[in-house]
């Protein structure tokens, strides 16, 4: 809502500076957003009068006028313009002047002859014909009905004098989308009188308001109330200088007198009103009803809206008028010959009415104000005021009587005022009296221990609506800072968090960064990972209104997300990427309502030094900090999104918890990238269910342990796991550690075999081993190992 | 003989002194002590002496020996010193030459403020708390006395997965007050829910369709508004230092009622308004406010015998504050000369 200073001294009189008013009503609870100076613009543009004028010796247009800007001698300035005579009054940019959208003006030659400065049209001063409908449209701008002095600043003229002043409003207070709501909230936060104006019209207009017009509202439930008088003998023309400049500043495109009232009310009041042209009213009736069967309605702005049968419309007999709070009909519009008007105003359902301005696309300052539900009582004393300014202006002659038709049930409200409580929510000490007086300045009574509510406040409605009334007054920034006291309570992460926390920290010490990635995603990330027709993971939840395909539906794996980081770091030339992220994915349930929301580790990379093994070691790494153990890796060999050679299942306690390996080159290339790829998705939440038991001191070994390194060779679909094991269970008790330490294929190993070497470590608890202790089990072991694998001692 | 001895003490200190390594002094020790050696040639003479003259010469052989070997053992230690020395100068190395440990993978920044808010918060008393992202409008809205109607509700703004918009993403953190409130019933009630939520903003440098929020609260007996002021400035001046300035100024939230909005001096102009605070000389960091009696009522708490405070902080402006991260995308971009930088 903007606010013109200079109007508002017509309700409050105060004099702070734009910076202080700021402040003060900020603090007060009216957020100030800007104040913008409309004299800011224009800059160094004086009223001057034409003192000669006479043609330019070098051109056949241009004019060399001498004038006085009342400052000393006069100031010579060319101009090409062919409609100003000797004595008129003109606005003269001087050297260095600013014009309308920063046009700098300095002095010059024009062909010839000095030049400091510029005469100017309205279009130059930011201005249009709308504004000073009197002022030549092709030509300089002559001031000589417009009240001024030579000197003056031309800003003084416009009414350019002025801050505007943006307020956020927040939505509990529809009765500051207006000025005098604002103008309540600011003697409120100044401690100042309100000076409020009840209108007063003469009447007596020619005709019976109820043989003239008629009025029904068969649909109670989206019309509040309407209420309506008529002008008649209407003179349309120009509103008067002061009307529009106040418009101007609010914002508001002057239009003629009977427009520019309606206007100029619901910048008042907060009321929006409606003037009709009574001509096209046909049957002089008016209907508030549904739209029900009419299909379209052409509004003010001249587009045809469909309209839908529960979109409330103001008609006539026989077709609407209106749409009800939103905009006016075509059809009805006040023109240049209207003779009678009707000026509605109405109140109507907020809901319906930002529906109906949401479905047509069309918010307007008067929808706007119905969707906050303002305050019904507004309508008469607003139609009264339009009424009142017709008067004024001279613009038409106001019939008697008013037709109002009310279809609610106003309920005058009070609730006791309760000082203990109030004082006990906010931690203050607040006397009663002081209380009062903060309601008081804002138009709030308190009787007999009570505060009535005005209609303009639906907003209280308990103690805490008033506790924040009091505090807004007392000053948010007096109520003292207090820690809190009372039971203590155990603060900390959940043993789920900590296990997060963990995780992290391990990716990170194993150089994985950490992404935030967006949870919907987009449907075609399946099929970039090569997942089948029936992968269950195609069983995503769908927005129903999504910005677009893209961030449609919500994920249910993790791996088209990692891609799509990981190729935007291939695409930007990043030569090797680790990432990890820790996040949700969202499985619908069957016979649920909201879905199950588990928690993934993702890991991602490429670059040099990634393979299968770097990342299997990461994995390993972070779930040995997690305590997840032991891990068995399974060969996968038919899941489409990784290399068929390349991934593996992981298990823990017969779980399976997740997959790693590298991208399918073919799904890689849907992302872009042309190089190996890697990924690992782990199920963090079912991480949780498999921690191995927390962990023990164990004695450290008394006796030393002996080492003996073994090396086999065997055909190369022996897996080291395969060897491993049976290396375990055939080795016996003492052998405590087996490690690989090399796999070797070429130069003396046969095509199709490997030769992979081991270190075994044996230890007893009991006492140190020696060779015959060791013989025994490296012969068990040998034997086993060539008997179930064919691998043969090297 | 005591010439000779003389002699060969001098020459001995001599060949001593120009030993180049420890190798000439153990080839001179052979030499000069040695059961060869010049000094024990001497010795054997002894037996030719006179009985009064074989003591005196038996002791100043002896103390030849004796100065030879310790002159002996002192270059051993010099030379050996002088080795050690020149080994070392040969393995210099140049220490601007980068270390090669693997680097450390990066914090995402805006977890990385998330984590100082939750210690602050730890610290106080605060759990850490949980919720579902895909949520009942009962939860995100209606229960936080946000009705049927309200602007917040609509299609335009918020993300729906069911036609009857029984079923969303969540558009606050809010909603976990109310499950707070039914988990854990019985106040004292001490909670901080981080956690994603989602609204229909095109993307931009200051808005995201997914955004960060951490919703915190507080339910006890005799909880007040002061209690509110205290604790944010708390976690204001553990942010960004004990000498900002604080403003509470009022606000409207539906779910909160006195509510208000906190701002901090801006830390550049320090109130005389500047491009980074918009001119207005203050920055809006969260909003806040006492719990809504209606809000309290329908979680079967009683607004008579308890009250509460609750409080929205957006992670991503704290973030991109703490960092001076100029544009949104940056955070949700994820590209790694960005991570690295944390």
């Amino acid at each position: 809502m903007n606010i013109s200073r200079k109007w508002l001294k017509e309700f409050v009189d105060i004099q702070a500076s734009d910076r202080e008013y700021d402040e003060i009503m900020t603090v007060a609870g009216q957020k100030v957003e800007t104040t913008t100076r409309l004299d800011a613009e224009i800059q160094n543009v004086k009223v001057g009068r034409v003192l000669s004028i006479v043609r330019h010796p070098n051109s056949d247009h241009m004019w060399i006028c001498q004038i006085d800007v009342g400052q000393g001698a006069p100031v010579q300035i060319v101009t090409g313009a062919q409609n100003v005579r000797e004595g008129d009054l003109v606005p003269a940019a001087l050297h260095d002047s600013r014009l309308a959208g920063g046009v700098h003006i300095t002095a010059g030659k024009l062909r010839g002859e000095d030049s400091n400065g510029m005469l100017c049209s309205i279009q130059e001063l930011g201005l249009t014909h709308n504004d000073f409908p009197d002022a030549c449209e092709n030509g300089i701008w002559i001031l000589n009905d417009e009240d001024c002095a030579v000197g003056q600043d031309i800003n003084a003229v416009i009414g350019n004098d002025d801050s505007i002043v943006e307020f956020e409003v927040t939505n509990n207070r529809p009765d500051c989308y207006s000025l005098i709501g604002l103008a309540r909230e600011t003697a409120a936060a100044f401690n100042v009188p309100l000076k409020l104006h009840e209108p007063v019209v003469k009447g007596g207009g020619p005709g019976l308001l109820p043989e003239l017009l008629d009025v029904e509202t068969p649909d109670p439930d989206l019309c509040l109330r309407y209420t309506a008088r008529m002008v008649r003998n209407v003179k349309i023309g120009p509103s008067p200088k002061w009307m529009r400049q106040r418009l101007r500043a609010a914002g508001i495109r002057p239009i003629n007198n009977i427009v520019d009232i309606t206007n100029y009310v619901m910048v008042e009041y907060g009321q929006p009103m409606h003037a009709f042209d009574y001509r096209y009213v046909k049957g002089g009736r008016i209907i508030v009803r549904r739209a029900g069967a009419d299909a379209e309605l052409t509004t003010l702005d001249g587009s045809v809206r469909k309209l839908t049968p529960d979109m409330l419309v103001i008609a006539d007999e026989t077709r609407p008028v209106g749409l009800a709070g939103v905009m006016g009909g075509e059809n009805s519009e006040i023109v240049a010959d209207t003779a009678d008007v009707v000026f509605e105003s109405a109140n109507f359902d907020g809901t319906s009415i930002r529906k109906t301005a949401l479905a047509l696309g069309m918010r307007t300052e008067a929808s706007a104000k119905f969707e906050k539900n303002i305050d019904p009582m507004l309508t008469l004393p607003a139609v009264n005021r339009a009424c009142e300014l017709v008067e004024l202006l001279g613009a038409g002659e106001v019939l008697d009587g008013v037709i109002d038709i009310i279809n609610y049930v106003p309920e005058p409200f009070s609730l006791p005022l309760e000082p203990q409580r109030i004082n006990a929510l906010l931690g203050t000490e607040i006397p009663e009296a002081d209380m009062i007086d903060y309601l008081r300045r804002e138009q709030i009574p308190v009787v007999d221990g009570r505060i009535q509510v005005p209609s303009w406040r639906p907003d209280l409605r308990r103690m805490a609506d008033i506790a924040e009334e009091v505090a807004r007054f007392y000053g948010y920034n007096e109520i003292p800072t207090t820690l809190m006291r009372g039971a203590t309570t155990r603060g900390g992460y959940s043993p789920a968090q900590l296990l997060e926390n963990k995780a992290g920290a391990a990716a990170r010490a194993l150089g994985f960064s950490e992404i935030i990635t967006y949870s919907f995603v987009s449907p075609s990330g399946m099929d970039m990972i090569r997942a089948p027709k029936d992968d269950p993971r195609r069983k995503q939840i769908k927005l129903l209104n999504p910005l677009g395909e893209d961030t449609s539906v919500m994920r249910t794996t993790g791996v088209p997300s990692m891609l799509d980081i990981l190729s935007r770091n291939y695409a930007y030339h990043n030569k090797e990427a680790r990432l990890y992220e820790l996040a949700k994915i969202y499985l619908p349930v069957e016979g649920e309502v909201l879905p199950r929301e588990p928690k993934l580790l993702m890991l991602g990379s490429y670059g040099p030094g990634e393979d299968f093994y770097a990342l299997k070691g990461a994995v390993e790494g972070i779930l040995a900090q997690l305590n997840v153990l032991p891990l068995r890796f399974e060969a996968v060999k038919d899941d489409p999104t990784y290399h068929p050679g390349r991934c593996a299942a992981l298990f823990v306690g017969g779980k399976r918890i997740g997959v790693l390996g590298q991208i399918h080159p073919l799904a890689a290339k849907n992302y872009g990238m042309d190089c190996e790829v890697y990924a690992a998705e782990l199920n963090f939440t079912e991480l949780q269910s498999v921690l191995a038991p927390e962990k023990t001191f164990k004695a450290l070994p008394r006796f030393p342990a002996v080492s003996r390194d073994l090396a086999v060779v065997c055909a190369e679909a022996v897996t080291v796991g395969a060897l491993e094991a049976c290396i375990t269970e055939a080795a016996g008790p003492l052998l405590r550690e087996i490690r690989l330490f090399d796999v070797y294929r070429g130069v003396g190993i046969l095509p199709g075999m490997k030769s992979a070497a081991f270190s075994l470590n044996f230890r007893a608890e009991e006492r140190t081993l020696t060779d015959a202790d060791i013989e025994p089990a490296m012969r068990s072991i040998c034997q086993a190992l060539e008997s179930r694998l064919g691998a043969v001692r090297r | 003989m005591r010439e000779q001895l003389e002699k060969i003490k001098a020459s001995a200190f001599e060949a001593l002194e120009q030993a180049k390594a420890s190798a000439d002094l153990e080839e001179l020790r052979v030499r000069l002590l040695g059961k060869k050696g010049e000094l024990t040639g001497v010795l054997k003479m002894m037996g030719k002496l006179s009985a009064d003259e074989r003591p005196v010469m038996g002791q100043l052989a002896n103390s030849v020996r004796a100065a030879i070997e310790e002159r002996l053992e002192a270059r051993k230690a010099e030379l050996a010193a002088a080795a050690l020395e020149a080994k070392l100068a040969a393995e210099a190395l140049d220490v601007t030459v980068p270390g090669t440990t693997r680097p450390l993978g990066h914090k995402h920044p805006m977890y990385i403020a998330l984590d100082e808010a939750k210690e602050i918060f730890i610290g106080m008393g605060f759990q850490i708390l949980e919720g579902p992202e895909v949520e009942l409008a009962e939860y995100n809205f209606t229960k936080l006395n946000t009705e049927e109607g309200h602007p917040a509700r609509d299609w335009s703004d918020t993300f729906y997965l069911k036609e009857d918009s029984s079923v969303l993403l969540r558009t606050q953190t809010s909603p976990m007050q109310i499950r707070a409130m039914e988990a854990i019933k019985n106040p004292p009630i001490r909670i901080l829910a981080p956690g994603r939520v989602y609204r229909k903003d095109e993307v931009d440098a200051t808005h995201s369709p997914m955004f960060h929020q951490i919703e915190g609260l507080v339910i006890d007996k005799g909880i007040t508004m002061a209690d509110l002021k205290g604790t944010l400035e708390a976690l204001v001046k553990s942010l960004y230092g004990e000498d900002s300035v604080v403003r509470f100024r009022p606000h409207h939230f539906p779910f909160t009622e006195p509510s208000c909005e906190v701002d901090v001096q801006c830390f550049k102009c320090h109130g005389a308004g500047c491009p980074t605070c918009k001119g207005e000389g203050w920055i809006e960091l969260l909003g806040a406010g006492m719990v809504h009696p209606k809000v309290l009522e329908g979680c079967g708490i009683d607004p008579k015998v308890y009250s509460g405070f609750a409080f929205g902080i957006g992670l991503e402006r704290m973030a991109m504050r703490r960092f001076q991260i100029s544009d949104l995308r940056l955070i949700f971009e994820n590209d790694v000369r960005f991570l690295r930088q944390f």
